[in-house]
């Protein structure tokens, strides 16, 4: 399996990844590598074979669904990078 | 008395109880090793002035009578551990500035047993990594050192951790196993690294990486210290869902010296070509160990061992696109500066762009293409199906009777900083071709140091033991630890 500079800039795209054109002949080569990697995978049976979701035989925990913390927005926002009266601000969404 | 730092945990901690030493005599021996240490670049964010303040803390408890087996013992923080109010960015630059509102449960855990927090540990961005070179901090240098004085990667994620106790900066460390991120490092430094069954160990405040592999563990200069450690972290924990619904029983007392009659595995597929001489003896010596203490040695096989690296390099990178989605420059760490003109998406591009380092944007690009539509089956689904094959072949192993598997931890000793070909990812993917077949297993496994390569670099066995039987596993630990007598130290250059 090869990635083209095509698909390599669509996967980083769909990443939410910047890369310069310049840069896409050798992302697609690394890629291409690490999925050749990969094709090992295509020597096993897997005929019959449930894909495994997680290691350990128990069912997912539940509880009451009820509200168990809140109340800190300060807490929440104190990082963020832009936050004004409350909000986190971003640039314009909607042209 | 002299280089406190040196002592393991169980040392101190009967010093401690003894009135020999005070924590805050520990606590300052452990900042002033620290302080000569910046040639190791393994402590990176310090937290001195709250170290002395929780030794000060812990003299009080012990006065009091009520001391656990960890108050008062200095330890290091890998930095992928949210720490209250503590710079905690997982070693990425898109967490630069960003300092935790709460607390790890593991951290807290600790901190409730009354350890010493002396700081954050490098490590790989995002515990992707296998040389902690991918760190934004520069990388981490292992107190070993290679012919002529050659720098030495501590391995990887957890290089920070492991430099750290061999060269006695702290007296145990936390670490983060996803793919053999505590082992290889411990093998690589002459410690001991556990990683225990996925679910005994809280991940709640851990940065995630790969959600249903990454396990935290205990990174330690002895099998009994493990032990002790393992004892702090481990709880059950409403606010993590796979957290083990299990009592965590005291596993130092689970430490009897004795594995008579324990039939311990040794998998025939790990015999790859190529296997440098001074691992394949090792191995045999750690097999003949095991026997002279009164093991049987059985030869068994775990045929789909060979697809355990190809299974994890989809799995892992697929649930890391997902997990790493979070860091989009509006919430928390850094945003790029923008353009003119510029909207979200680009926002989005430009901040992960400059953020995250070359490994963890290969890793993430490589997970959303195999969770592209059209390709989520040929790569993703079927590589879910694998690890179901390899979890069957330990299963097997387990119910054929066999108590333990005894490998090598890693293909080689520690190699030199630079020397893995930053062009070919996969040749470094390729160090955890022992590691990784627990971690898709979910299996406890622990590396000791057994003996020393030609170069006088340490080597390490590990052991894979059942789910949750972590105290019979390092029982078997302790055992080889004894039986190898590995007490070499690095000489000290930095």
């Amino acid at each position: 399996m090869s990635i083209t500079e095509d698909e390599a800039r669509k996967v980083a795209h769909l990443a939410r990844i910047a890369v310069k054109d310049e840069a896409l002949p050798a992302l697609a080569r690394e890629l291409s590598g690490i999925l050749n990697f990969m094709e090992q995978l295509n020597e096993v049976d897997v005929e019959g074979v449930e894909p495994m979701t997680g290691v350990t035989p128990m069912r997912l925990k539940r509880r009451e669904d009820v509200v168990t913390s809140g109340g800190f927005a300060d807490k929440i926002m104190s990082n963020a990078p832009d936050a004004r009266e409350g909000f986190f601000a971003v640039p314009k969404v909607v042209e | 008395m002299s280089d406190l730092n040196k002592l393991t945990i169980a040392e101190a901690r009967d010093a401690l109880a003894a009135g020999k030493t005070t924590a805050v005599e520990l606590t300052e021996a452990c900042l002033g090793a620290i302080e000569a240490s910046s040639a190791l670049n393994a402590f990176v964010h310090g937290t001195a002035d709250k170290a002395r303040d929780m030794a000060k803390a812990a003299d009080a408890r012990i006065k009091a009578g009520e001391a656990t087996a960890m108050t008062g013992i200095p330890v290091g923080i890998k930095d992928v551990f949210c720490v209250k109010g503590v710079p905690s960015q997982a070693a990425s630059k898109i967490l630069d500035g960003f300092v935790p509102e709460y607390e790890s449960t593991v951290t807290q855990n600790l901190w409730n047993a009354g350890a010493v927090m002396l700081g954050k540990l490098n490590q790989d961005e995002f515990a992707m990594g296998s040389t902690n070179e991918a760190s934004c901090y520069g990388p981490a240098v292992n107190p070993w050192q290679g012919a002529d004085g050659q720098k030495l990667t501590p391995g990887g994620s957890s290089g920070g951790s492991a430099a750290a106790v061999a060269a006695d900066l702290c007296l145990g460390a936390t670490g983060t196993d996803t793919g053999g991120s505590i082992r290889q490092p411990a093998a690589f430094t002459g410690t001991v690294g556990l990683r225990p069954t996925y679910g005994r160990v809280s991940r709640w405040g851990v940065i995630a990486y790969a959600s249903s592999l990454d396990q935290a563990g205990p990174m330690t200069k002895t099998v009994r210290d493990a032990a002790i450690m393992l004892g702090a972290m481990a709880s059950v924990d409403p606010q993590d869902s796979t957290s083990a619904d299990l009592p965590v029983p005291d596993y130092e007392s689970l430490l009897t010296g004795d594995i008579r009659g324990k039939k311990i595995g040794i998998p025939r597929e790990y015999r790859i070509d190529g296997m440098p001489d001074d691992i394949a003896a090792l191995w045999d010596k750690g097999a003949d160990m095991l026997r002279d203490a009164g093991a049987e040695i059985v030869d068994i096989s775990l045929p789909h061992t060979k697809y355990a690296l190809p299974a994890y390099y989809v799995i892992a990178p697929a649930e890391a696109s997902s997990n790493l989605a979070r860091y989009d420059g509006v919430r928390y760490g850094r945003r790029a500066k923008l353009g003119q003109g510029d909207g979200i998406v680009e926002m989005y591009e430009k901040t992960r762009a400059e953020g995250f380092g070359p490994e963890v944007q290969r890793r993430i690009m490589i997970g959303t293409y195999v969770l592209s539509a059209g390709f989520y089956d040929a790569y993703y689904n079927r590589a879910r199906k694998v690890r179901a094959l390899i979890k069957r072949d330990f299963d097997n192993a387990y119910a054929d009777g066999i108590d333990a598997v005894l490998a090598p931890t890693t293909p080689s000793a520690a190699f030199p900083l630079g020397a893995m070909d930053q062009t070919d990812p996969v040749q470094m993917y390729l160090q955890d071709v022992f590691t990784v077949t627990l971690n898709l297993a979910g299996l406890p496994g622990v590396s000791v140091p057994v003996g020393q390569d030609k170069q006088g670099l340490p080597l390490g066995l590990q052991l894979i033991g059942r789910p949750f039987e972590e105290g019979e596993l390092l029982n078997q630990a302790m055992v080889l630890e004894q039986a190898a007598g590995f007490v070499a130290k690095p000489d000290r250059w930095w």
